[in-house]
């Protein structure tokens, strides 16, 4: 990877840390609003788009549990990226794809990516997505992502999204959007820490077409000092089908945090199910962990990294 | 050694501990029971540190730790159980045992330690202390994580509150072994027979006042009603015991 500078490395290695750099698999590395590195393998193959900026990343199918990574850096500051990445996972493929978004913003004006990313997968296709952002940098000018998922899943098909946000991006809102068909299944677990003044909204929209069709939505999130974050969800029910979602949120300081709720059940069979809560950290929680000898500092910061881990 | 001072706690012009004077040797096995009400519990918080008494002293081997937070008492080796288990989301079983360990433990470590608590460890390592465990099940492990710290001494609150019968035969093993490994003092409250009679020592509580502390020999018959039974009559006037 000869092209990547130190920061690169850092950033590359804030999205996708348990890699330790090392891509196996299939990769395209972005930065700045360009490809600079690729790599396919016999499986899977990563084609530049035409009209827009973005790739088109083909999974063949019966592949068994390969890796795509599919990493974004920005550098420079002012930029405003957008790119769209759409993901074909053939019949019974199985694959791990890991997206993320690092931006170093070291000056005055907004640093800002917007990644549209699509998955189709076929029958019986299962992926697993690791989606982690995160921004840092001195200057002033913000850190800005709004990443889009549409995911579209055929009979027998499964899809993981585990999206992590825990620092230095200022602003983002996040669009999620399920459609499914005949025995799938979508889980999506989210977990955002937002810091000072920043601002996360996250909007889920679930379709549930297919007979036994379920999916299952987790949000975890801390909002401390003057942060503000908002959940909305909207699970539909259009079938013998079955949702759950839980948003869960820990308030520190003056933060904030707004959840609203929608679950719409258009068959007898739907069963959906939403819960919600918000609250501060039990005292309860604090005194367990102190009466084993950490200091109520430590008891907090045990009882937030256990919940967003 | 442990000492209480002229304890008093009131709350909502209940006075919940009233003048308690207390001194416990180390090394000894001390059920505090009593009907409910009497203030055992408060009276266990209070030591920790978990409820601050009106006035009074509390004093752990010649120093005074009124005024040390419950962090500091449990660094100067003091333990505690909670009757009702603290539930988390996102902290393990094995990360509360690492937490209560202050040292590295491994997987193996962490298994022999339920274990002993009668769980079947490798079920339970990675699962989150959270409402998907029976209340038995964080009776255990709430149990685990105050028999491992070793403390010099250790506070049981309740532990029988909230348990099935059959996990609780298995409880009284794990005092028993309690008793046998660690050492330093361990206070239960407890209303259970079968605690009550492993005790060095029992307290009787009642009305926010010690009654009496005795020997299980000179106390359980008291405690479990079986002194001054009340005599049935027979019609006629003969009495029967």
């Amino acid at each position: 990877m000869s092209n990547l500078e130190q920061v690169d490395e850092k950033l590359l290695s804030e999205v996708s840390d348990s890699l330790e750099n090392t891509f196996k698999g299939a990769y395209n590395i972005r930065k700045n609003g360009k490809g600079i590195e690729r790599k396919i393998t016999e499986n899977i193959n990563i084609v530049t788009k035409k009209d827009v900026s973005g790739i088109d990343i083909y999974i063949k199918e019966n592949t068994n549990w390969e890796f795509v990574h599919i990493p974004v850096i920005i550098t420079q500051s002012g930029l405003k990226d957008v790119v769209y990445n759409d993901f074909y996972v053939g019949k019974n493929a199985k694959v791990i794809i890991i997206a993320g978004c690092g931006i170093h913003n070291e000056c005055s004006s907004d640093s800002e990516h917007n990644g549209v990313h699509r998955f189709f997968l076929e029958e019986g296709a299962y992926v697993k997505y690791y989606e982690k952002h995160y921004g840092e940098g001195d200057g002033t000018g913000k850190r800005i992502l709004n990443p889009v998922t549409e995911v579209h899943l055929k009979d027998g098909a499964t899809m993981e999204m585990d999206s992590v946000q825990i620092k230095g991006v200022d602003s983002t809102e996040r669009i999620t959007r399920g459609v499914l068909e005949d025995n799938t299944n979508f889980v999506v677990t989210e977990k955002i820490m937002t810091h000072g003044e920043q601002f996360a909204k996250t909007n889920f929209e679930v379709e549930l077409n297919g007979e036994n069709a379920s999916t299952h939505v987790t949000s975890r999130s801390v909002a401390t000092q003057n942060s503000v974050q908002e959940f909305k969800s909207n699970v539909i029910g259009n079938a013998k089908c079955f949702g759950h979602v839980e948003c869960d949120a820990i308030l520190k300081d003056s933060g904030k945090v707004i959840a609203i709720p929608k679950i719409i059940a258009n068959s007898v069979e739907a069963n959906l199910i939403h819960e919600a809560a918000i609250g501060k950290i039990a005292g309860e929680q604090l005194i367990k962990l102190m009466t084993l000898g950490l200091t109520e500092k430590e008891a907090e910061e045990q009882v937030i990294n256990g919940f967003l881990k | 050694m442990l000492e209480l001072q002229d304890i008093c706690f009131t709350r909502e012009n209940k006075k919940i501990l009233n003048h308690i004077d207390l001194r416990l040797e180390d090394n000894q096995f001390i059920v505090i029971t009593g009907p409910n009400g009497s203030g055992k519990s408060t009276l266990a918080k209070v030591i920790m540190g978990i409820e601050k008494q009106d006035s009074g002293q509390v004093i752990l081997d010649g120093q005074y730790i009124s005024n040390k937070s419950i962090d500091e008492r449990a660094n100067l080796g003091m333990s505690f159980a909670f009757q009702q288990p603290v539930k988390f989301k996102g902290i393990t079983v094995y990360d509360l045992l690492k937490i209560s360990a202050k040292k590295k433990i491994n997987r193996k470590e962490a298994c022999d330690i339920l274990a002993k608590v009668g769980l079947c460890a490798k079920e339970y390592l990675d699962r989150e202390v959270n409402n998907s465990l029976s209340g038995g099940e964080l009776k255990r492990i709430e149990i685990a994580t105050v028999a491992l710290r070793k403390a010099k001494l250790t506070i049981f609150d309740e532990p029988e509150a909230g348990i099935d019968l059959w996990s609780f035969q298995n409880l009284i093993k794990v005092f028993e072994d309690i008793r046998k490994e660690i050492p330093g003092t361990t206070i239960i409250i407890s209303h259970q027979e079968r605690i009550l009679n492993i005790a060095d020592k029992i307290i009787l509580m009642k009305e926010g006042k010690i009654k009496k502390i005795g020997s299980k020999e000179e106390l359980l018959p008291e405690v479990l009603g079986k002194k001054n039974k009340p005599k049935c009559c027979k019609l006629g006037g003969d009495t029967l015991e």
